[in-house]
């Protein structure tokens, strides 16, 4: 941050100095060079400063405030926080994230692992999978929570129809509460493993094909030439896809729950993530909001440093 | 990472391991099968979504996969009903601005962070690269504030300004950057050249890949964009498209023809152009992975 902030003050002193009456000539390569930087990395780092950087602090300094209506703000030190751990409804959505994140993650990364090790083994008709995998995640979450309530619904959708015909029970999907959160789960991961797909092939592809005929060679079979190679040099793919699909799990549902169940049945699949949102915006409490939304943050941090630690960072550097 | 250059990035093909004997070959029958049914369980929501959306009201739930009867009904009531050419045109309109300015203002950042030589260079991008840990749904209150003291909320400049801003795409081009020979430059600068003329005439025209394949991305992504373009508009002549149909469940109901309709509406751009680009997107995609 420091070093952005000198970087611009130095830029309006170029400035005046290239704006001598003795012209730009009198400013050296080196002086014109860092004008340059200065000018090119303006927008970028003011719009970062501005929408980006200064939200995040202003998001913790707001945590200490209590904010009613326009523009009203009291300090009440760490009251936010106080109501934060006495209020039974967020550790609920906590826990509902926590179940979504336990349960997704693991789901996710073995389904979209599988099927990128699948899609290497160059099948005829190789491209066709892949579009196909893919497709749903061009999807947008609205789209995707509008057509997944349509299929999921009790009386009408498909899933109950071909349920009732496969001689299994009709199950209200979305109406019961031990149900709903598992139907958010399998929709998200029907969404993302394409995506995720994607990113294992590419690091699949990273992976030196001779380390495979060696292997071969030797007598290695798939899966010993898979825990033996595929596996540890696919780590620092891994741990990006673990990394992010957490991230995305904690924050990046909210579309969906809105949509597909409104964070019911009797808050079932209210995320903290839709917590925050109905605190802020529903019940215009932006300083209680944003003191969830810091510890949610600081959640995040502990679990991306979990798993480098587990992970140890992907091993970018070491034994390649 | 690989990123597709134009002189050839280093990726390794995937071949064919060499298979032998009838088990091998059982062995490849049964994954092509398996890749068949995978392929054919995640495509089935989307043409579900897709013939349902042409069904008569009366048909629309009546669990066939091929409609008895096709109408355009569905079609002709959401398209005249509500303001759908507003909210697609909104939706177009920002992304589109959005794509253009934010490739422009990243290039011209990963340009100096990559080529030019000044102090606190790595400094300042360990700052950029930082902000992306932060994703963008922890700060939408924050954000909604600071757009709302700067007096921008519920106008074309909320939708647009604050969703330009995103590390992802500097810190691409940046890597990309590094990959361009130092020669190419240096020519140019023996010429005269000034670091805007470099950039503009050598440095861009050189990225046209990766660029192609991030507006791609961003375009998606920002036409896809959902919980921002909610909090911070409240006219209805800004509702952008995901905003619009996803108003379309409370308004209509158990309408499902309808809502379907206006669902399929709001994809069908979007399919066209993965058509279109499958290549770029898919590149972009493993490009905004790894390293």
């Amino acid at each position: 941050m420091t070093s952005i902030a000198a970087q611009q003050e130095r830029a309006p002193g170029a400035v005046k100095r290239a704006a001598a009456p003795a012209g730009r000539r009198k400013l050296g390569r080196k002086g014109r060079e860092r004008l340059a930087a200065a000018l090119f990395l303006l927008p970028d780092t003011l719009g970062l400063g501005l929408f980006v950087v200064l939200p995040m602090l202003l998001s913790f300094v707001l945590s200490f405030f209590q904010v009613s209506g326009f523009g009203s703000y009291e300090w009440i030190g760490v009251g936010n926080y106080e109501r934060m751990f006495n209020d039974p409804y967020f550790w609920s959505s906590m826990w509902v994230t926590a179940k979504y994140v336990v349960i997704l993650v693991p789901t996710l990364f073995v389904v979209s692992l599988s099927l990128g090790v699948l899609m290497k083994q160059m099948l005829p008709g190789m491209a066709v999978y892949r579009t196909a995998l893919f497709l749903p995640h061009m999807l947008s979450l609205v789209v995707v929570g509008l057509l997944w309530k349509f299929m999921l619904d009790d009386q009408t959708g498909v899933v109950n129809k071909a349920a009732g015909e496969a001689g299994l029970g009709a199950r209200s999907w979305l109406g019961d509460p031990g149900l709903a959160l598992y139907a958010v789960i399998a929709v998200t991961v029907w969404y993302y493993m394409g995506y995720y797909m994607i990113i294992f092939l590419a690091g699949l592809n990273e992976i030196p094909r001779e380390l495979y005929e060696a292997a071969k060679i030797d007598g290695a079979g798939p899966w010993t030439s898979f825990r033996q190679i595929t596996w540890p040099l696919l780590k620092p793919t891994s741990f990006f896809v673990l990394i992010v699909s957490t991230v995305a799990a904690i924050t990046g549902t909210f579309d969906l729950i809105f949509v597909l169940t409104d964070g019911g049945p009797a808050n079932g699949t209210a995320v903290a993530m839709f917590y925050i949102y109905q605190q802020a915006f529903v019940f215009g409490e932006y300083g209680y909001a944003a003191a969830l939304g810091s510890f949610l943050v600081l959640v995040m941090v502990a679990l991306s440093w979990l798993i480098f630690k587990a992970t140890k960072g992907g091993r970018f550097d070491d034994e390649h | 990472m690989s990123i597709d250059t134009p002189a050839g990035g280093t990726t390794t093909a995937a071949r064919p391991t060499p298979l032998r004997g009838p088990g091998r070959r059982r062995a490849r029958a049964g994954l092509t099968v398996l890749a068949i049914v995978l392929s054919v369980l995640s495509v089935f929501p989307v043409l579900w979504l897709i013939t349902s959306a042409i069904k008569p009201r009366e048909a629309v739930t009546d669990g066939k996969l091929l409609p008895e009867d096709v109408t355009w009904e569905n079609f002709r009531y959401v398209l005249t009903e509500v303001a759908f050419d507003r909210w697609l045109w909104n939706s177009f309109f920002t992304a589109a601005i959005i794509t253009i300015l934010a490739l422009f203002f990243h290039s011209m950042a990963a340009y100096a962070l990559a080529r030019l030589r000044f102090p606190g260079r790595d400094g300042i991008f360990v700052v950029i690269f930082s902000t992306l840990l932060i994703t963008p749904p922890v700060i939408l209150i924050p954000l909604f504030i600071v757009v709302r003291e700067m007096g921008m909320l519920d106008s074309y400049a909320a939708l647009i300004i604050p969703p330009l801003f995103n590390a992802f795409g500097i810190f691409l081009l940046r890597q990309f950057y590094l990959g361009i020979p130092r020669e190419l430059e240096e020519a140019a600068i023996a010429d005269g050249a000034g670091y805007w003329r470099i950039y503009w005439s050598i440095i861009l025209p050189l990225s046209r890949p990766i660029l192609a394949a991030l507006s791609v991305f961003f375009f998606l992504a920002n036409w896809n964009a959902f919980a921002w373009p909610l909090v911070a508009t409240s006219s209805e002549n800004l509702t952008v498209t995901q905003v619009g149909i996803a108003s379309f469940t409370t308004q209509y109901g158990s309408n499902w023809n309808y809502i379907l309709a206006a669902a399929v509406v709001a994809v069908i751009p979007m399919l066209m152009l993965f058509l279109f680009f499958q290549r770029q997107m898919v590149e972009s995609i493993k490009t905004s992975g790894l390293k």
